[in-house]
């Protein structure tokens, strides 16, 4: 086993990992950006080392200074996180080169997966399903028509190297195909350096349902399940569940058979996730395959009782699986929100700044992945995400209820967060019915919200407001009333009221 | 102690008094039993009668807002007896500030000194987190001064420009 892992990230995630060495006897060494200094993942560490300017290309995306890194401190692994350098396959082959372990899959296998034409020819000739379309790039305007109109409108441009929605583009009819190709074209050009696009038929109302899988290094693959991610917004998860309520065990069995496929024909090793799309139907199409640990693994982890990140670490280490297919359990269901650093009522705007004060849930069935602390200044350089709060029940509903009242007790002051998004979509009927495809949110933010109105709460505030001011400032009352928190509640007046007259006294 | 307090926009006037270890409160002329301890900074615990609240005090820059469970409120209180602190507040007439609402870089100014806006016009593009927000008149008329220019980092509640 290892001795001492980087970990190549920051945020919720490099904490993520860093509890995993720990509990595995594992020293934790760290990086971070000039920025990060004072950030949750360097506090916890066992080693950190600056490596340069806020910037990403200056630092988590920076091989060579992580290369470096890895070698001062004498790491024999390397964990990437999600994001930044976890599908690099560049970095993988120069880990691989410098002799510390990569924990994920190799170079080979993520350029395979990394275009989505090149995985698409391996695929079909493992028999994965498709969403009708081409499996190379059109070539020009003339191949791009005959290949709409074989297919049928509408149709969905997307960019070979894409991802997050980039160089992505309906379109509903002929007359509208020869802009939106040029315009996918220069998108995916100028994101990602390949203009590369190529032609699928577009589902209507398709839920994104993906299956986790784990390969070991002697040959052994095993799936674990769904998730059902198809709330989202601007192509980005929001919400995430496991298992979808729309699978049942035969349809997980298909599926879990096509993603094990799909990952042996990359001679695949490590975590990955075989993304599908889903029609009302209920067939399912390969999408693509994320080779990585992905945001959403939590929620798996609840209902198989598996920890996905020792288990990636000791398939690293050479480890056999430590089970077989038929092992795998699911029990229970699990949601995730993903907590962001932005203004829902604000257009959903950024909102990086000092977290002033931070009141965070626990209790039975909740799972808190955080990044961030009170006193912390959230950083505006980097991904808006600041925790993930899951809930776990017996069952969805139970899920649900958990986790909605989680969520109210859940604060985050000084900088705006969209926690109040996720009660207004929990409490929502068509959620509640799991009445779900990737048009859900958006078609749920379009309705006018039915707030609550609580004029008894206003008079609250307003009395609320007194009292703070009677209390000099905020900060003044604090030192006041340090200390009383701790009391039971029956006493809490009382105390209070010696705390004053001490006061009085002065 | 008297005081003005406005919540979301709506007035209310506040008597408190504390004596003999006991908060009395007057709220708009009707009377409310009252018990407060602070459980930690900026979070009150509070008993009206027997009802039990949790409030959380949060101020980003010059504004205030309660929390009373997972509602938010914007907050202002005054004493009526001190000059300073009255101010007019949400009016349309006379300039009005366009103010960064986080903090993050000015990268690009849509409008020069001198220029006639429309109400939700774009000033200025802000990037934050990777995002490109823009940030828009809060009125229309002229702008009357540029506070920052392009390549500037701005802080949350920095102002950027003055439109009049």
């Amino acid at each position: 086993m290892f001795k001492k892992i980087l970990i190549a990230n920051r945020g919720e995630i490099a904490v993520r990992v860093l509890r995993a060495c720990h509990e595995m006897g594992i020293a934790a060494v760290v990086v971070y950006s000039d920025v990060d200094r004072a950030a949750l993942h360097v506090r916890k560490a066992d080693e950190a080392y600056p490596i340069g300017a806020p910037s990403a290309s200056e630092s988590y995306l920076n091989i060579h200074k992580i290369l470096d890194v890895a070698e001062r401190s004498g790491a024999d692994a390397i964990h990437p996180g999600y994001g930044f350098l976890s599908e690099n396959a560049k970095f993988a082959q120069a880990c691989a080169d410098a002799g510390v372990k990569f924990i994920g899959p190799t170079a080979a296998a993520m350029q395979a997966m990394g275009s989505k034409t090149r995985a698409r020819q391996a695929m079909e000739k493992a028999g994965v399903p498709f969403v009708p379309g081409t499996s190379r790039g059109v070539e020009s305007f003339d191949e791009a028509e005959q290949v709409a109109a074989r297919i049928g409108y509408p149709v969905m441009l997307k960019a070979a190297a894409g991802g997050g929605g980039k160089g992505m583009r309906l379109v509903h009819a002929p007359e509208q195909l020869k802009s939106a190709l040029e315009a996918a074209h220069s998108e995916a050009e100028r994101s990602f350096g390949d203009g590369e696009v190529y032609i699928e038929k577009a589902i209507v109302n398709p839920r994104h349902i993906e299956m986790q899988i784990l390969a070991d290094e002697r040959g052994n693959t095993v799936y674990l399940g769904e998730r059902e991610c198809s709330l989202q917004r601007r192509h980005q998860k929001v919400l995430e569940e496991a298992p979808s309520p729309i699978v049942d065990p035969d349809m997980r069995r298909r599926m879990g058979e096509v993603a094990v496929r799909v990952a042996q024909a990359a001679n695949y090793t490590n975590a990955g996730t075989v993304e599908f799309l889903v029609d009302q139907q209920k067939k399912f199409y390969f999408l693509e395959m994320n080779t990585r640990l992905q945001v959403e693994h939590p929620v798996t982890e609840l209902i198989t009782g598996l920890d996905l990140v020792h288990l990636q670490i000791r398939i690293a280490a050479g480890e056999k699986l430590p089970f077989k297919q038929d092992d795998v359990r699911l029990r229970g269901h699990a949601i995730e929100c993903r907590i962001y650093a932005e203004d829902p009522d604000n257009n959903y705007f950024p909102s990086p700044g000092k977290i002033t004060l931070l009141l965070a849930p626990s209790g039975p069935g909740i799972r808190r992945d955080s990044g961030m602390y009170e006193g912390w200044n959230v950083p505006i350089e980097y991904d808006p995400l600041l925790a993930k709060l899951i809930g776990y029940g017996t069952d969805r509903e139970q899920a649900i209820a958990r986790l909605t009242r989680a969520l109210s007790e859940y604060f985050v002051g000084g900088i705006k967060t969209n926690i109040s998004l996720f009660r207004r979509i929990l409490r929502d009927t068509d959620l509640r019915a799991a009445r779900l495809d990737t048009g859900f949110l958006d078609r749920m933010l379009k309705r006018p919200e039915d707030k609550l109105v609580d004029s008894r709460a206003a008079e609250v505030a307003a009395i609320a407001a007194g009292l703070f001011a009677a209390l000099g400032s905020t900060e003044q009352g604090a030192r006041n009333g340090a200390g009383s928190g701790s009391r039971v509640a029956d006493n809490a007046g009382s105390n209070w009221k010696s705390s004053s007259r001490r006061e009085a006294l002065h | 102690m008297l005081y003005d307090v406005s919540i979301d926009g709506k007035n209310y006037r506040l008597e408190l008094n504390h004596a003999d270890g006991r908060w009395s409160c007057r709220l708009d002329g009707r009377d409310f039993e009252v018990d407060a301890i602070l459980a930690r900074p900026d979070v009150l615990s509070l008993r009206i009668g027997n009802l039990a609240y949790e409030v959380k005090s949060e101020r980003v820059a010059n504004d205030l807002h309660l929390w009373v469970g997972s509602t938010r409120f914007a907050v202002e209180v005054r004493d009526p007896r001190s000059l300073r602190s009255r101010t007019r507040t949400g009016d349309d007439h006379g300039p009005r500030k366009v103010v960064a609402p986080m903090p993050g870089k000015v990268v690009r100014l849509m409008v020069r000194e001198g220029v006639e806006v429309e109400a939700g016009a774009g000033v200025a593009v802000v990037e934050a987190m990777k995002m490109q927000n823009e940030i828009r008149s809060p009125k229309r008329g002229t702008v009357q001064k540029l506070l920052v220019s392009e390549g500037a980092a701005v802080n949350a509640g920095d102002v950027l420009a003055i439109v009049e």
